[in-house]
């Protein structure tokens, strides 16, 4: 054995601070933080003096000015008379509104397309492929025009007109038009929230008795069937209720009056297109995710399922689908993040969302490019963290956990 | 064996029968058929459903597709010649051809210029895409920047000269330097090069008209030779500051990580409009008061920042994935950081990293259709803007955006499938 010795400690001299490895990196962490410090200061003095060369400050005021235009498409009250700020807000619902539902939707399309694409029916998954390759290899933006186009090619609202319309209804309560798609609106009379809360109720009910029956299954082995009971569970109370209350909900249909749809729900032309486009264009990106998924669980996995006697549906439930998605969660949340991001295209149909109106005409009409830019760039910032940290905890709660 | 059966009996057949063919329900078209479209019911219904979404597809497109027309002058003519009857208005695509490609200003007598570019970026990209290819090429890998910016910007061709030498001058410097220490021969060569660009920017005033191209202003850029360029020059640039952000990320100097990771995180976390807003009208606030970046240079600044930050990325995920092994290898040859790095991790990082590089750089290609929103006329500007707004083709969307997804389709699944052939024959070792 030979004994290492520590090397010579001598007195500290400045050139160690380029030489020595236990002091450089002091000195490339200063100059990075100097040269960092350097570039902020001399960005901030040419905004400073470009700033006071155009007679403009770094001011929030306008958020409170009335905006002045007019947004088809809110979920609050809005009017020309509000401000910017109920502007941005009436932007910030609409994007996350148009977000929520195409990750829904996209989730919903890609899986079933992913799930195909393995089919071993030859046409159907040589479909998907066309599917997939179609929509994950033109922008965007390109499909969001193309759909968008589409929409429009929906019959007017008078074609519903007549004796012998061109358009039908469907089911006497849906209506697409090229104005939007109209569909009957709930109506909520006195006593409705004791249904809502009976509804609420009965889902609590279905979580806790699906935990009942594993819990029964893994401490006893009693095997308790969950979907009929959970069906029952799921339309009976709250069904029980509305009729003791007096059917206090009801549905208002949209109705033919003059030249347009009168009542009910209607969903605008741009949130309709954009919608769908961003669902299926993103649906096309996820079917890849579940693929990879469900390949990246090895044949043993589900050979050796069967050979214990699981029937296919269980080695699907049990055995392959638990493993498949670890590996498509991950790529599925910055799907998510994806959507949220691109739905900032909006702009490009009319679709009032946050681009559109604290970027847009906001932007516009006020002029204050900076303060605009920055309160969006801010509002999505929140929003990725936000999604990729909510994602994050529920990807380490089924993460695999190694010993 | 044989003389088992050599009692002459009058049941055992002595020679054996020729092999029948298979049935005919389990051969040929028939077994296909039954195995890969109708193995069971609920099969066949999905074949069938399939079969009808094929059927009324192609119903849809082929007559549209087969009965086009390619030859008028406007819609009103091209709708006359169909007479109701079903189909495009290709002519639009064969009347606005140059446009869409070229853009509306680019001058027409120099569409030479971009075409060989196009052409030329072929032979620049054959070398680093295919090992096979003779090395030598690589020379004009190097000279295709400059030879590109030449003939696409026009001007006289000793600037772009003047820069390729600046380089040249740099590499020289960094390259006698680098024996001895690595940042020795990296600020050496920085500073060579300035010098050199310095001096250059002297002789370039003098040598104005040395085999001059008409001079074309980026703002006459457009069409899809637009969304090109940016493409191309936005993942050239921002794969080595990608490198440098990932390998910062990686660092164990907590100033500069956080730095990186800041960066990283804030690009990833906005969507691209947003950027390009900033390129449009914040970036101008934050130069010095006189200076005119010009409206392209802004976008490529901004787009190679939002690609270095995924490319970064990609490449993190590459180092993360090297054994540490690897890394501890190097440093007990006694290499420093910049060689381990340039001679032992890098070299294996980057290989893994390349099919996500590819997916960044597709995904970076399809994203340059954005900066038609702040009213630049790429491809789709080109559509949206002067093409669907004349009198003469106000109207013909599908053609139109057809066209613009046919071509995004061959760039792009051509790049996924490169990138898929090149996993296969990177994919030689861990077997």
């Amino acid at each position: 054995m030979t004994t290492i010795t520590d090397p010579p400690r001598g007195a500290f001299r400045l050139s160690m601070l380029i030489n020595d490895t236990r002091y450089r990196s002091y000195t490339f962490q200063f100059i990075a933080l100097l040269i960092l410090i350097a570039m902020m200061a001399f960005l901030g003095m040419n905004l400073v003096r470009n700033l006071a060369a155009a007679g403009l400050n770094i001011s929030y005021d306008f958020l409170g000015q009335p905006a002045g235009y007019d947004l088809n498409q809110r979920l609050v009250e809005y009017t020309s008379q509000s401000s910017h700020w109920t502007a941005a807000v009436v932007g910030i619902l609409n994007t996350l509104l148009v977000a929520f539902m195409a990750c829904v939707t996209a989730t919903i399309f890609g899986v079933i397309a992913g799930v195909l694409r393995l089919s071993k029916n030859w046409l159907v998954s040589k479909l998907m492929a066309v599917y997939v390759e179609a929509f994950r290899n033109v922008p965007v933006l390109i499909w969001i025009i193309i759909i968008s186009t589409i929409v429009t090619t929906l019959p007017q609202p008078r074609a519903f007109r007549g004796e012998t319309p061109d358009a039908e209804m469907l089911f006497g309560a849906f209506a697409a038009t090229n104005r939007g798609v109209y569909t009957p609106a709930p109506v909520w009379g006195p006593g409705s929230l004791i249904v809502v809360l009976t509804f609420l109720a009965s889902i609590v009910g279905i979580v806790m008795f699906r935990r009942y029956a594993t819990k029964q299954l893994y401490d006893h082995g009693r095997d308790i069937k969950t979907f009929l009971p959970s069906l029952a569970i799921f339309f009976v109370p709250t069904l029980i209720m509305f009729f003791i209350m007096g059917r206090p909900v009801t549905l208002d249909y949209p109705a033919l009056t003059g030249f347009n749809f009168q009542g009910g729900l209607q969903i605008q032309r741009p949130l309709i297109a954009l919608w769908l486009a961003l669902s299926i264009y993103t649906g096309a990106f996820i079917a890849e995710n579940v693929r990879a998924g469900i390949q990246a669980v090895s044949t043993g996995q589900t050979e050796a399922a069967s050979s214990l006697g699981l029937r296919p549906g269980r080695v699907m439930n049990l055995v392959v689908l638990p493993q498949a998605l670890r590996v498509i969660i991950p790529p599925l949340i910055s799907q998510f993040l994806n959507i949220t991001k691109n739905s900032s295209l909006a702009i490009a149909v009319g679709y009032a969302d946050i681009t559109a109106t604290l970027g847009g005409i906001t932007l516009n009409q006020t002029g204050r490019a900076i303060e605009c830019v920055l309160l969006l760039m801010l509002f999505y910032l929140v929003i990725s963290l936000g999604i990729s940290a909510v994602m994050n905890v529920y990807n380490r709660s089924i993460s695999l956990r190694e010993r | 064996m044989t003389d088992v059966n050599s009692h002459n009996v009058a049941f055992v057949r002595e020679d054996q029968l020729p092999q029948l063919p298979p049935p005919l329900a389990a051969s040929g078209l028939v077994k296909w058929l039954r195995e890969n479209l109708f193995s069971s019911i609920p099969y066949s219904i999905l074949t069938l459903a399939a079969l009808y979404a094929v059927y009324s597809i192609l119903a849809g497109v082929l007559p549209w597709l087969l009965n086009g027309v390619w030859t008028t002058d406007n819609i009103r003519e091209c709708r006359d010649v169909l007479d109701g009857a079903t189909g495009g208005c290709f002519s639009v695509l064969t009347d606005r051809w140059s446009q869409l490609l070229f853009g509306i200003a680019y001058p027409n007598d120099q569409y030479w210029r971009p075409t060989l570019a196009f052409v030329l970026l072929f032979v620049a990209a054959a070398p680093v895409l295919f090992n096979t290819m003779p090395r030598a090429l690589f020379i004009v890998t190097g000279l295709y920047p400059f030879l590109a910016f030449w003939l696409i910007w026009g001007g006289s061709i000793a600037i772009p000269i003047m820069a390729l030498v600046g380089f040249i001058v740099g590499y020289l410097v960094y390259s006698r330097f680098v024996a001895d220490s690595f940042a020795m021969g990296f600020i050496g060569g920085v500073v060579a090069a300035l010098v050199t660009w310095w001096i250059g920017g002297f002789v370039t005033a003098s040598m104005e008209g040395v085999l001059a191209l008409e001079t074309v202003p980026s703002r006459d850029m457009g069409g899809f030779m637009l969304n090109m360029i940016l493409g191309v020059v936005c993942v050239s640039l921002s794969l080595p500051l990608g490198i440098v952000l990932a390998l910062g990320r990686q660092s164990s100097m907590p100033i500069i990580k956080w730095i990186c990771v800041v960066f990283i995180e804030f690009i990833r976390g906005v969507p691209l409009i947003t950027l390009l807003f900033v390129a449009n009208v914040v970036l101008a606030y934050f130069l010095p008061p006189g200076t005119n970046f010009d409206l392209i240079l802004r976008v490529i600044i901004m787009i190679t920042m939002f690609s270095a930050a995924y490319i970064a990325e990609v490449i993190r995920g590459g180092l993360a994935a090297l054994p540490r092994g690897q890394y501890e290898a190097g440093d007990s040859l006694g290499l420093d950081y910049a060689q381990s790095m340039r001679l032992i991790i890098l070299p294996q990082a980057l290989k893994i990293s390349i099919p996500g590089i590819v997916n960044v750089a597709v995904g970076l290609f399809k994203d340059t259709t954005l900066v038609s929103v702040i009213s630049m006329f790429d491809l789709v500007g080109m559509i949206r803007g002067p093409i669907l707004a004349s009198t003469d083709w106000n109207g013909v969307y599908w053609e139109l955006w057809a066209f613009a997804a046919f071509l995004f389709f061959i760039v792009c699944y051509g790049i996924s499938q490169y990138s898929q052939w090149l996993e296969r024959q990177l994919a030689t070792d861990h077997r």
